[in-house]
């Protein structure tokens, strides 16, 4: 996975509607609800890039980005 | 990936979308976004068709020719559509009810025709839009608004329904599916004829909360025990596939001429080949 090794999840507050199936499906553990119930990336580093956050979310609020590309 | 899909082929002033918190529309919109990536589509030559209803919302978010049409009747709209124009893709998406209720004389009859149009069906099992009455496809003994005791009818198969019925491409995923589900909405699209899929959404607004799912992630994990791919199901009684739901290709046939094709053949033939 060296090649995707520069991507990270990132959320995007304004379209997350905060539906929990992110969290509950990512194998690497690391999307938790923040205080105003929207996903949120405790730990980066672990993620594995599978990809099953940002095709399973309804709303398209979760995406694999370059690192340091803020949306 | 996604949001390089979503600028290049939504409408992004209408988003976000109006879709409940974790309601399975939206994942099949997005398996539908990187299904058009997969094939190239052409949006100058694709026209997105829907009726009415929670599923049917689709269509305002796409950003192609869209015609969001009357309740039921999509495949009418799309049959005539593509009649006259067989240079445009012409993709119809519908709820159950949409298809299967309201709509199932449509339905059977664009399977039957073979006409190159390709449905999907977003199967949440309930009306949605209208505050959960049971559809043809609410399970046996399921709550909703018209079943309080339970559904006393059996659910209808909508895929067997399409095969009986002559469609020439028809396969099935679930929301949980969402990487099979983007193969198969990607080789409906490449289909030669009439193409449906079936994909299996969830409420969880109207039908989750009735039928003691928690929370949308419980709905999406009960379609993933649920579920047998094609083959292994080939090798399963129907006993055992009893309550499951068989996902894949379910049939692909590909020597059929579609339509418009015989259409057009049967005109030059009666012009005496002039065209
Ligand atoms: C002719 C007509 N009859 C009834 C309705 C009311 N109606 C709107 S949407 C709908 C059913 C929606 O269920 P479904 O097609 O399964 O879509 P979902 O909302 O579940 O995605 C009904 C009955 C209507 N709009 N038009
Ligand atoms: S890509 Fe996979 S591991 Fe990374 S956050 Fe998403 S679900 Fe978790
Ligand atoms: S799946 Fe999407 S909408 Fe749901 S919690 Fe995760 S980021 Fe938010
Ligand atoms: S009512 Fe159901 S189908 Fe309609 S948007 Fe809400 S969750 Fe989705
Ligand atoms: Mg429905």
């Amino acid at each position: 996975m060296s090649q995707s090794s520069h991507l990270e999840p990132v959320v995007n507050r304004a379209f997350c509607k905060g539906c929990g199936i992110c969290i509950e499906f990512c194998p690497a553990n690391i999307l938790e609800f923040d205080e105003q119930r929207k996903c949120r990336v405790t730990d980066p580093e672990k993620c594995i890039k599978c990809y099953q956050c940002e095709m399973r979310c309804p709303d398209f609020a979760i995406e694999l980005v370059e690192k340091g590309e803020k949306k | 990936m996604i949001g390089e899909l979503t600028n290049k082929y939504l409408r992004m002033d209408r988003l976000p979308h109006m879709w409940c918190p974790g309601c399975g529309h939206g994942i099949a919109l997005g398996a539908l976004l990187r299904a058009f990536d997969r094939v190239k589509i052409d949006k100058d030559k694709t026209v997105i068709l829907s009726g009415i209803g929670c599923a049917s919302r689709a269509v305002g978010y796409l950003d192609f020719s869209t015609v969001h049409t009357t309740h039921g009747r999509a495949l009418a709209f799309a049959t005539g559509l593509r009649l006259l124009r067989d240079d445009v893709k012409v993709i119809v998406i519908m709820g159950d009810g949409d298809a299967l209720a309201i709509g199932g004389n449509h339905f059977i009859h664009a399977c039957r025709r073979n006409i190159d149009i390709t449905a999907i069906v977003l199967n949440n099992q309930i009306y949605g839009m209208t505050g959960g009455q049971s559809s043809p496809t609410t399970p046996q003994s399921r709550l909703s608004t018209t079943t309080p005791y339970g559904n006393f009818a059996r659910a209808f198969d909508f895929c067997n329904l399409a095969i009986g019925a002559g469609a020439t491409y028809v396969a099935r995923a679930t929301a949980y599916h969402a990487s099979l589900m983007t193969e198969l909405y990607a080789n409906a699209i490449k289909h030669h004829g009439f193409s449906f899929v079936e994909t299996f959404t969830q409420c969880p607004v109207n039908y989750g909360r009735r039928n003691k799912f928690p929370d949308p992630a419980s709905m999406l994990q009960y379609m993933k025990d649920i579920s047998v791919p094609f083959k292994v199901a080939q090798n399963m009684g129907s006993d055992e596939l009893q309550g499951k739901i068989v996902i894949g290709e379910l049939i692909k046939e590909k020597e059929d001429v579609e339509l418009n094709e015989v259409v057009r053949e049967r005109i030059m033939k009666f012009r005496g080949g002039a065209q």
